[in-house]
């Protein structure tokens, strides 16, 4: 209870001295507004890139194998595994009839194309061509419309289904379902659309995506020296790391390795990515915050300066305090509060800038001011204010009070 | 009991290097309770010192200090704030009032740090501005108040938690010859009351209001008597 009316009147101190410096007290927490807004904008936009990233990362699959000429990731000799072969898209069949572990099997080719209605365009599309199986292989969603059919894949026909952002390009108001548009100058018909998955500028997502019938792509855009990506979808994803073995020993007898010798493929999945990306991820976070951070130090060193000065300004005051029974806990507590107010009113002003300028940050990355950085800065400020202030508070508590009695 | 036992109080001021200043040198002193002491003695002769010491704002280099048979040289400075707070009300010579706070909060402060809640301390402190004359003041602050206003409201402070002793150290140095008068009848009536004063002065005739005068001369006692001019008012009071 003592405690808490010793708060209250530091705190009505506090409340005086910043009133009665308003100039000073501005330009002292100004450093802390700055490190506040810097600190706040830093962790949104890590936020914002990790949140990119899972969800990109969410497109692959957790439970989608990509057979593939190179490994996503890892320290191979390049040299060794530059002249492996090419995979070849009727595998895909192939696989699907021997493997007991998979749900589907879907080969995807792909090309960069300009894909336009009009004079509506997209330049840089990504088209692939694949099978009707990819919508069982690949976790995608329609948002509208549907995927082509066994036989319209069988038979080559001039059809797509369209990612969400060459939707929107070409089809800023209209609905996009059974018009035709050009993909690479050849016309195809819109079946259906996909959800948005957005991501890290959707490169690996199937919002830049157009699909087609692979025997459609072969025959418009040529199918022989591409690369082949064989996805296979496992059903249970608990017996993932089987799934690889089989299909591992799949290829090796499709491809007629002998035993002994390495395999001339790689079995890529998710997993990889994120694996990859976290110490990445972690490292860019730690190197953002500390930078940020040190503004944050200084912002700490003005309002200990300051305090410093307030201290010696107020050593009468502390002098009269102490004479009639102020406690060196009591003073120090005073103190303490002033600097801890101070940070606290730059960390309020600093994520009042923040805010607006992170919904910035958001037109970028998928990303929100998170309640818990709210939190966090404020802690941080009040931390701060603490921290910076306790040398000038310390100094207060142990001083004479006779000495103080007669400063003038 | 006597409220306050000094026995060879010795305080010294290092300068630096081997240089001393002896400020007491060897003080006895004994008061008792409801007694109105008066401190005499040329400039620099200690007795802001003696003062400060009685007042636990300062510890001796050496002697004994007992308060109401306590021994306070050994205190700590917790111990110290805790009988500044409540067992001694100090006046000062330039009121020592804290300039952002007007009258009320000024006296409620000593109540705050002795942890009384804060109805018992409105109510205390406005009944000891309202005992001071000064019951149509109780927001104002002290530049919005006159000297002889302030040093009320400093008497004010200081009676506040009912302490002990009330210590003075040149109240009226500050005041015209007529509020100086005010002020001191104000002491006069607070030791017809049971308060134990002890004054600081140079003035003769302020002197005059106390019954004990003890003079000072380079750290050492000179003489302590009791005052023999005594006013006729006072002596028939105080029988
Ligand atoms: N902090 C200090 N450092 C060094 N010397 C001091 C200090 N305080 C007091 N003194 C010395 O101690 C002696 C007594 O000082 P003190 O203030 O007690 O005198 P005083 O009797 O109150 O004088 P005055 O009537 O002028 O107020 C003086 O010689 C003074 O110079
Ligand atoms: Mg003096």
């Amino acid at each position: 209870m003592y405690l808490l009316t010793e708060l209250k009147e530091g705190l009505l101190i506090s409340f005086r001295a910043v009133r009665a410096n308003k100039m000073r007290s501005v330009l002292t927490t100004l450093g802390i507004v700055i490190g506040i807004v810097s600190v706040t904008l830093m962790s949104t936009a890590i936020e914002g890139v990790n949140r990119a990233f899972a969800r990109s990362a969410a497109a692959f699959g957790t439970d989608v194998l990509y057979i593939q000429r190179f490994p996503w990731v890892g320290n191979e000799d390049w040299a060794l595994i530059r002249n492996r072969r090419m995979l070849e898209t009727n595998f895909a069949a192939k696989i699907e009839r021997q493997s007991q572990f998979s749900d589907a099997v879907a080969p995807v080719v792909g090309t960069r194309r300009r894909v336009n209605l009009g004079d509506l365009s997209m330049e840089d599309a990504f088209v692939s061509g694949t099978t009707y199986q990819y919508m069982n292989a690949a976790g995608v969603t329609l948002a509208d419309g549907r995927f082509f059919t066994a036989e319209e894949s069988s038979g080559g026909r001039p059809v797509c289904t369209i990612g969400a952002n060459v939707a929107e390009t070409l089809f800023p108001r209209e609905d996009p379902i059974g018009k035709v548009i050009r993909v690479g100058g050849y016309p195809y018909t819109v079946l259906g659309v996909f959800e948005k998955q957005g991501g890290l500028f959707g490169v690996f997502t199937s919002d830049n995506r157009v699909f087609i019938p692979l025997l459609s792509f072969e025959s418009h855009f040529g199918g022989r020296r591409r690369d082949v990506t064989i996805q296979v979808r496992v059903a249970d994803i608990q017996q993932m790391e089987d799934a690889k073995l089989e299909l591992e020993g799949i290829m090796r007898k499709l491809r007629h390795i002998a035993p002994g010798k390495k395999s001339d493929f790689s079995i890529n999945q998710q997993e990889l990515l994120t694996e990859t990306f976290a110490p990445i991820s972690l490292t860019i976070a730690s190197i953002g915050l500390f930078i940020t951070g040190l503004s944050l130090f200084v912002g700490g060193i003005g309002i200990m300066n300051i305090m410093f000065v307030s201290v010696t300004e107020r050593t009468k005051e502390i002098g009269i305090r102490k004479a009639i029974g102020a406690r060196q806990r009591t003073i120090l507590l005073q103190f303490l509060v002033e600097a801890a107010a101070l940070c606290l009113i730059g960390g309020i002003i600093g994520l009042m800038i923040a805010f607006p300028l992170s919904l910035i940050v958001d037109q970028v990355l998928p990303t929100a001011m998170p309640l818990s950085v709210v939190f966090i800065s404020i802690t941080i400020s009040l931390l701060v204010g603490v921290v910076s202030g306790f040398l000038p508070a310390y100094r207060a508590a142990k001083m004479d009070p006779v000495e103080a009695l007669r400063y003038e | 009991m006597n409220v306050i036992e000094l026995r060879d109080i010795v305080k010294t001021y290092d300068m630096g290097g081997a240089e001393q200043v002896l400020a007491l040198r060897g003080v006895s002193l004994a008061i008792g309770k409801n007694e109105y002491v008066a401190i005499m003695g040329p400039s620099g002769s200690g007795k802001s010192t003696l003062m400060n010491i009685i007042g636990c704002l300062d510890t001796p280099t050496s002697g004994l200090y007992q308060f109401n048979g306590v021994n306070v040289s050994e205190m700590g400075d917790n111990d110290l704030a805790r009988v500044r707070n409540k067992e001694i009300g100090f006046v000062f010579q330039t009121f020592n009032l804290l300039p952002r706070s007007d009258a009320l909060h000024n006296v409620e402060l000593p109540l705050i740090y002795g942890g009384v809640s804060s109805s018992e301390r409105r109510q205390r402190a406005l009944e000891t501005l309202d005992h001071v004359g000064l019951g149509d003041r109780v927001h104002h602050k002290p530049n919005e108040l006159s000297g002889g206003q302030r040093q009320r409201v400093a008497v004010a402070r200081a009676l506040v938690t009912r302490p002990s002793i009330i210590l003075a150290d040149e109240p009226t140095g500050n005041l015209d010859t007529k509020t100086g008068e005010e002020i001191m009848a104000l002491f006069e009536e607070l030791h017809h009351q049971g308060n134990t004063i002890i004054l600081v002065t140079h003035e003769a005739d302020i002197a005059e209001h106390a019954h004990r005068v003890v003079r000072l001369r380079d750290g050492k006692i000179e003489t302590d008597e009791p005052v023999q001019k005594r006013r006729v008012k006072t002596a028939a009071t105080a029988s």
